[in-house]
């Protein structure tokens, strides 16, 4: 008697156990897939389609049990991670989640390593490794610990210095002062120098590969297509030299400006071409008749556009044929009225 | 460097810069919330509910800006530079296109995706009555139906609302503090976004059983146009600098069981003179040194 008890007590207990376990549990068809990084669950069963089409209550209702069970999977799977308690015995129950599975775009484009500059490749060379300084120096005078420069640094503010000893061998005569203002000028702009010059470095090694290779569908514009096959031609060991041109490609010889149009003379240089020129803008700024001759500028367009429009009408003709001829015959006459009247204008 | 045309002449400045730089591991993408020139209220109502839910990290802007953002994108993409967001919800009304929605992110200043919904209901979190959630929340997405994955543009679409309500992204997170969750259903070609208050309640095992409370907005959305980038731009947004990838540990391998093996790799080694001192087993028995020794006797073990 007391064995059946017992049976009847473990199969009770048994009972309880699995009516917990149906509390938390969600029968799906297809599994969720869940990226815990995000706390996402992504589910691909299709919704019930019939209940959802009714009318607002039930649909809310159907809406609100699929996200209770979607919620229960992922709650489920987020509680099995490794917890622990942050914070000591007493602190909340934390559980580490993994790194975020989904692929997202990224914000801005991974940032290029710079090249390193002067200095750093001589450090390298050399082996000199940084060493770290401490952000407080002992100051005798003041007997305290003061900063190393800034505010109330340690040696007295450089501006109120009232006394300049005159080094071994310098000139008695010298203003001391002016000495030291010249050189901390001259310091501050080497340093500004070293410093564009190292960006001038990093910018010119990050242009130097063609940033944006062309366009895998095919979309090339000529431009493109010659700039790309300009570079690939220079890409050879003998950069370039010894390549052989294709049957129709034009012989072209490397520009010293390296694609730029204008020219700058520089600033200091040759004073009397500088001196002829300002003269020569003297002059043409005082002149009565203006520079530009207008009927002869409207003449060299108009003559431009007679050629565009001859080359572009050759080509139609050539394309359309018999029907492109009828229709250009109307379209003749219209230009040549047209023209005939900006003719006249100038004159008149 | 950013700063490379006009240095920073104070720390703040600098920093502020450096904030905005790229960088290896990026900051959390900020949204800004903007009203068109022809807002309504149902429309403001929803940028305002969303900025709510996504506080800290999101701008919205009190003035309409009479922009379009399918035909010209400078605007929005000179405001995206301005506040350095990179994801952002452009509302706007016309009898054409009413309670219009542009939901949409940026690559590099540009914009990458762009996908315009409307509104068909929508309550708000005024609306409904029952406690919020605390702001900052992290909230669980769910998506569910078919359509989110076999369809592209409600792939992308999914791809956009999980950057857009994703939050900061954390190395832990507390149990107790999974409130929010918001689940996006596709059916009929109609969108359902409900957000619900998860209450934990005791259940027999570890793990609670959940409740759900109707809570925050909820909108009937219905996809309209799209702008999405082309695949290779696409992709080069997507790509992760290497830096970030997991280093992998050589001469580690796991089994099936879960034990971890590793190699030790050795050199050579003559065996007869390994270092055998002490090792009592290894001692040379009687047997053994008379067979080497060629018949010679063993000499006698003392006793006693």
């Amino acid at each position: 008697m007391a064995a059946v008890r017992v049976e009847e007590v473990l199969a009770a207990a048994e009972e309880q156990e699995a009516e917990k376990r149906r509390s938390v549990t969600v029968e799906k068809e297809l599994e969720l897939e869940f990226d815990l990084g995000n706390l996402l669950a992504l589910d691909r069963n299709p919704p019930a389609a019939a209940g959802l089409r009714g009318d607002v209550p039930r649909r809310e209702a159907l809406l609100r049990a699929l996200a209770r069970d979607n919620t229960q999977l992922l709650v489920a799977q987020l509680w099995e991670l490794p917890a622990e308690r942050a914070g000591g015995a007493g602190g909340p129950l934390v559980a580490r989640l993994p790194e975020p599975a989904f692929r997202l775009p990224r914000e801005k484009p991974p940032p290029r390593p710079r090249p390193p500059t002067r200095w750093e490749q001589f450090a390298r060379l050399k082996g000199i490794r940084r060493r770290k300084r401490t952000s407080l120096v002992w100051d005798e005078e003041a007997k305290e610990w003061r900063r190393r420069w800034g505010y109330r640094r340690a040696g007295g503010d450089p501006a109120r210095a009232w006394l300049a000893e005159v080094p071994e061998g310098a000139d008695p005569e010298e203003d001391q002062f002016a000495r030291l203002r010249r050189e901390k000028r001259e310091r501050v702009a080497r340093n500004e120098l070293n410093r564009l010059r190292n960006l001038a470095r990093a910018h010119r090694a990050g242009t130097a590969v063609p940033a944006a290779p062309l366009h895998p569908t095919g979309h090339q514009s000529r431009e493109e297509l010659g700039r790309v096959a300009r570079v690939a031609r220079v890409s050879t060991a003998s950069l370039g030299r010894f390549q052989p041109r294709l049957p129709k490609e034009p012989a072209e010889p490397p520009s010293r400006s390296g694609g730029k149009k204008r020219r700058f003379e520089p600033l200091l240089g040759n004073l009397a071409a500088e001196r002829s020129r300002q003269l020569e803008l003297l002059r043409d700024m005082g002149r009565k008749k203006p520079v530009l001759d207008i009927t002869r500028a409207v003449n060299k367009q108009l003559r431009q556009e007679e050629a565009e429009a001859a080359a572009a009408k050759g080509k139609k003709q050539s394309k359309r044929g018999k029907r492109g001829r009828r229709q250009q015959r109307v379209g003749r006459s219209s230009k040549r009225g047209a023209r005939r009247q900006q003719q006249q204008r100038p004159a008149g | 460097l950013i700063y490379s045309c006009r240095k920073p002449k104070t720390k703040r400045a600098k920093r502020f810069l450096e904030k905005r730089e790229p960088k290896l591991k990026e900051n959390t993408k900020n949204a800004m919330l903007i009203k068109g020139g022809n807002a309504n209220l149902t429309v403001t109502e929803v940028l305002k509910d969303i900025y709510a839910v996504k506080k800290p990290f999101a701008v919205l802007y009190k003035k309409k800006n009479i922009t379009r953002p399918f035909e010209d994108q400078t605007s929005l993409e000179f405001f995206s530079k301005k506040s350095d967001c990179s994801l952002f919800l452009f509302g706007s009304h016309n009898k054409k296109r009413p309670n219009n929605l542009i939901i949409g992110r940026m690559f590099d200043y540009h914009v990458l995706d762009m996908i315009e919904l409307g509104v068909e209901k929508f309550v708000s979190l005024k609306d409904v009555k029952n406690s919020k959630c605390p702001e900052g929340t992290k909230p669980m997405l769910i998506f569910a139906g078919d359509m989110f994955d076999v369809n592209e543009e409600y792939r992308r679409l999914k791809s956009l609302l999980i950057d857009f309500f994703r939050g900061p992204s954390v190395p832990s997170i507390r149990l107790a503090g999974l409130e929010y969750v918001l689940h996006f259903t596709a059916l009929d070609g109609k969108i359902y976004m409900r957000s619900y208050k998860v209450l934990l309640k005791k259940s027999g095992c570890k793990v609670p059983r959940i409740e759900l409370e109707e809570m925050g907005p909820s909108l009937d959305l219905v996809m309209r146009r799209t702008h999405l980038a082309s695949d290779d731009l696409y992709k080069l947004s997507l790509k992760q600098p290497k830096a970030l990838k997991p280093k992998k540990k050589k001469n580690i391998s796991h089994d099936v069981f879960g034990t971890t093996y590793g190699r030790i790799h050795m050199q050579k080694q003559d065996l007869s003179k390994l270092q055998t001192r002490k090792m009592k087993g290894l001692k040379k028995r009687p047997a053994e040194k008379s067979a080497e020794s060629g018949g010679v006797s063993p000499k006698k073990s003392k006793s006693g």
